[in-house]
């Protein structure tokens, strides 16, 4: 099966109108030396039935949350998604168009850019946001990078409470700059203000942490400002889970300069780590505006003063600056940010909260319950959202692989990350009391 | 026409959720956070399921998709995007799991990751793939941070990347963000790189040169042994970008032109959707000796089992939280085995026909800069029009009106007023035929009315969008 509608007949003709007798001589211009000389060893060639017989057959050995409970996070959750969303952006003039270049007949992506600019604004407290960035992990970065450019200093404190894959994308995209990672250790579990603190100077580009943290512990970011407050140019770059934005202060009301980070959790699949969708927000001025990476849409007015949609502020992109770019995006997320859009619209002013206050309640629920245990210590029992970090005195992946006997993917294994030890618990509004207690009486037999 | 923004359907108190009642007990977020970290308010939107649906329907229909017809974007390769392959990127089975979870668990995605990777692969000539670029761009950046880490492993010093002045803007940007200067090298009266003058642009300081084959102009570098070795007998690494792979995919591998590193855009030779801006994917393929840099985790398979190999001490990294784009790979998949390598080289050698039919019927009206053969894609220029008082710029608008997407415009930027045409294999000959017609009847209103055509577009949602106010004045919110 293939996509070609050209008929042999049709092919023809047109070969007749190039004037050539085959289709192979206009590849007379591949010199022999480099033409493949035999065909390509791919199987395939299935019919849609084939396809998806063949396709269900590999996805049957895949353990689904669908059969699952998950109490994973770490970066990727497992909320609730109102159906609309899908079907709204299956719509084919959302899903199959391209960048919207030819802007006269690109407003509806255009315009659901400027509404998740202004909701991503408004729900981080900054002045404005761009229409995308690759994932989470790529917009700390970037943040990291426009940073440096803004404050024109290289030293990047490092909070150990940021995610420890975006701190490694971070210092990757950092590598060729002459940039100087500093890693601030934990005390308990968030950020040692007093190691940040002897660490800052005037050099700081930029101090970054993540609120709630990677172990879901909220930070001290009243105290971080005030220290960075000492420093002229230093930036704070807040990496947030916008969901928890829901009813956390947004990071603005604490001096933050950039705002960025995941924006999966609004609306988007937990899909296997991607696709997913950066997002970055920043203060307005002049100098944030020249510097901010990545596509933005603004509002302007057509031939007969009538509003529309642009893309705007280009002379920061490659497609204009080349080398002299903010970045290199181009190819971003857009349809993950449209789907952010529809859930931000959908659960409005209200849902939004409600989503981040059940998941916390949950979250503390099942965190007292684990308490009560005898085996369980809840790491940051006095300070986390809704993920928490739990010390076990059996062995961790006994107790991961007891609770998936019983269909409960039941948190995330420190270990793999290399640095603290633990299981990492995250809970949504999805789960129930009852799948929390069914947890909490698996945990006890241990 | 115009649709107000979703705020203006908001009512106090109005909502478009349910979710059921909280079944645990109240716990106030003030009295544990207390007063600092607890939101005051959010403005957010209060409207109604069907406000949502209603808004956003509204605002799709302002939009042109590759459904509702042909969508010439040269370089960007707006081909059909199967549906069958949506169908299966939402499986429950393949979609409702977690990065995080055990390898063990998820046995099945991984086999649909570690073949697609060997398919690439084959595809390309190359030994080994990373899936992890989200992009072509971070693609690009992916691939020249492995060429950097190459060169500092060894212990030599290289600062500098030459690309080609016809080379996509992503290159030159990619190049400085990791660290290296870039050299820009003139093509020749051929659209070609020319020979004499990357002669003298290599040096021992050059750590590659990044060119796309076919070039942006469709045109297949003829000389690309001989690039090659001049590059590597300076000790320097050939970088494929492979936005153009359509044009060869079955007929020549980047592998046997002696490239060393490359990147494919999923989102464009492989079918998956644009999603207006992407998720892309940008595939990295390296040869044997540059194995050892590829991003953490690397995909292996031992025995049976599919792990991710985290054991890379020389790798450059993570470029990506997770994985990459993983739902596009898994229509990447879908599309590959639909087509299998008969399928493969039947649609390059459609998008080629289609490309030079259209060539063909066009060149007699409009200036045809590079008489060279082209494969999947060609470069007109409207310099002719532009004396009769229309710009390429105002063909592409009065494109609009008659219901049809726009080329590539004023680029590659060797052209001047360049319409860069890349009709894909998946239109057909109607398709084309009205497409070469319109293109005509614009060029006929230029020389009988050509305000018609500089006033365009006249048909659409909005006209001529100003976009010297959307720069001076901002508003990026509402």
């Amino acid at each position: 099966m293939d996509y070609v509608s050209n008929t042999n007949k049709e092919r023809n003709l047109m070969l007749k109108e190039i004037g050539v007798e085959a289709v192979e001589e206009i590849f007379s211009s591949i010199p022999e030396k480099v033409r493949l000389d035999r065909e390509l060893d791919v199987s395939g060639g299935m019919s849609e039935l084939e396809l998806k017989n063949h396709i269900n057959e590999l996805a049957e050995k895949n353990y689904s949350l669908d059969e699952y409970t998950s109490f994973l996070g770490a970066g990727a959750y497992d909320h609730y998604i109102p159906s609309i969303i899908d079907h709204l952006i299956s719509r084919q003039e959302y899903y199959t168009a391209y960048t919207p270049y030819q802007a006269e007949l690109s407003q509806g992506t255009l315009q659901a850019i400027y509404e998740y600019q202004s909701m991503i604004a408004e729900l981080t407290g900054m002045d404005i946001a761009n229409a995308s960035l690759l994932d989470g992990g790529s917009a700390a970065a970037e943040a990291v990078l426009m940073a440096a450019r803004v404050s024109r200093k290289n030293k990047v404190l490092l909070s150990s409470g940021l995610h420890p894959a975006y701190r490694e994308v971070t210092k990757t995209y950092g590598s060729p700059k002459d940039l100087d990672f500093v890693e601030i250790g934990l005390e308990d579990s968030t950020t040692d203000l007093d190691e940040l603190e002897s660490q800052l100077d005037d050099e700081v580009a930029a101090i970054v942490v993540q609120y709630p943290n990677f172990y879901g512990s909220i930070e001290d970011l009243e105290r971080i400002q005030e220290m960075k407050d000492k420093y002229k140019k230093a930036l704070l770059i807040v990496v947030a889970n916008p969901i928890t934005l829901g009813t956390l202060t947004p990071p603005s009301e604490f001096g933050a300069d950039i705002v960025a980070g995941e924006g999966q959790s609004l609306g988007n699949t937990v899909n296997y780590g991607g696709p997913y969708l950066g997002y970055l927000a920043c203060k307005g001025d002049r100098k944030f505006m020249r510097q901010i990476p990545g596509r933005i849409a603004g509002a302007t007015e057509d031939a007969e003063g009538n509003r529309g949609y642009v893309l705007t502020l280009q002379t920061r992109e490659q497609h204009i600056r080349r080398a002299k770019a903010t970045s290199n995006i181009c190819t971003n997320e857009a349809l993950n940010s449209t789907i952010s859009t529809i859930y931000m619209a959908t659960m409005g002013k209200q849902g939004l909260k409600e989503v981040a206050d059940q998941s916390f309640k949950k979250a503390h629920y099942l965190a007292d319950k684990i308490n009560e245990l005898d085996n369980f210590e809840v790491v940051n029992f006095d300070n986390f959202f809704h993920e928490f970090w739990l010390k076990s005195k059996k062995p961790i992946n006994k107790l991961i692989a007891h609770l998936k006997q019983n269909k409960i993917l039941g948190g995330i294994n420190l270990s793999r990350f290399g640095e603290e030890k633990g299981l990492l618990l995250s809970v949504t509004e999805k789960r129930t009391k009852a799948e929390i207690d069914e947890l909490v009486e698996l945990m006890g037999e241990m | 026409m115009a649709e107000r923004l979703i705020k203006n359907y908001s009512s106090p108190g109005r909502k478009g959720y349910s979710l059921p009642p909280l079944d645990v007990p109240d716990l106030e977020l003030e009295e544990y956070v207390g007063n600092k970290y607890s939101r005051d308010e959010l403005n957010f939107p209060e409207v109604s399921e069907v406000d949502v649906v209603r808004h956003y329907t509204a605002l799709s229909e302002l939009n042109y998709g590759v459904d509702s017809g042909i969508y010439p974007l040269g370089s960007c390769t707006m081909k059909y995007n199967p549906k069958r392959n949506e169908d299966i990127a939402r499986l429950n089975k393949l979609s409702q799991i977690h990065p995080y979870q055990k390898e063990e668990d998820v046995q099945g995605s991984l086999e649909i990751l570690y073949k697609l990777k060997d398919d690439l692969a084959e595809i390309s000539g190359m030994d080994e793939m990373t899936l992890q670029p989200a992009s072509g761009a971070h693609g690009e950046f992916t691939g020249l941070l492995i060429i950097k880490k190459y060169f500092e492993d060894k212990g030599i010093e290289k600062s500098k990347v030459i690309v080609p002045d016809s080379a996509h803007g992503t290159n030159p940007a990619s190049a400085v963000m990791a660290g290296f200067d870039v050299v820009e090298i003139d093509s020749n009266e051929h659209g070609m790189i020319d020979i004499e003058k990357l002669k003298e642009a290599v040096d021992d300081d050059v750590a590659a040169l990044m060119l796309t084959n076919p070039n942006t102009l469709g045109i297949f570098e003829k000389d690309i042994s001989e690039i090659a070795d001049i590059i590597h007998e300076a000790g320097g690494l050939l970088y494929y970008d492979g936005a153009n792979l359509n044009a060869v995919m079955g007929y020549a591998r980047p592998g046997d032109m002696d490239f060393d590193v490359l990147h494919l855009n999923l989102h464009k030779t492989f079918s998956t959707p644009h999603g207006g801006g992407g998720p892309g994917s940008g595939t990295v393929g390296v040869k044997e000796f540059l194995k050892p840099y590829l991003p953490r985790p690397v995909l292996s398979k031992k025995e049976d089992c599919y792990t991710w190999d985290y054991d890379s001490p020389k790798s450059i990294g993570k470029l990506h939280a997770f994985y990459g784009n993983y739902g596009v790979l898994i229509r990447a998949y879908s599309y590959i085995k639909t087509l299998g390598s008969e399928g493969l080289k039947k649609t390059t050698e459609n998008a080629v026909l289609n490309a030079n039919y259209m060539k063909n019927k066009l060149k007699e009206e409009f200036v045809l800069p590079f008489e060279e053969n082209n494969l999947h894609e060609f470069v007109l220029s409207g310099v002719k029009q532009k004396e009769k008082g229309a710009s390429t710029l105002n063909i592409a608008k009065r494109l609009l009106d008659y219901g049809q997407y726009a080329p590539t415009i004023y680029f590659p930027l060797v052209v001047k007023e360049a319409m860069m045409i890349e009709p894909t294999e998946t239109e057909n000959l109607d398709t084309l035929n009205k497409f070469i017609e319109t293109l005509k009847t614009i060029s006929k209103e230029i020389e009988e009315n050509p305000e018609v055509v500089k006033n365009a577009p006249h048909n659409t949602s909005v006209r001529k969008l100003d976009e010297v106010k959307a720069a001076r004045e901002p508003d990026l919110r509402w």
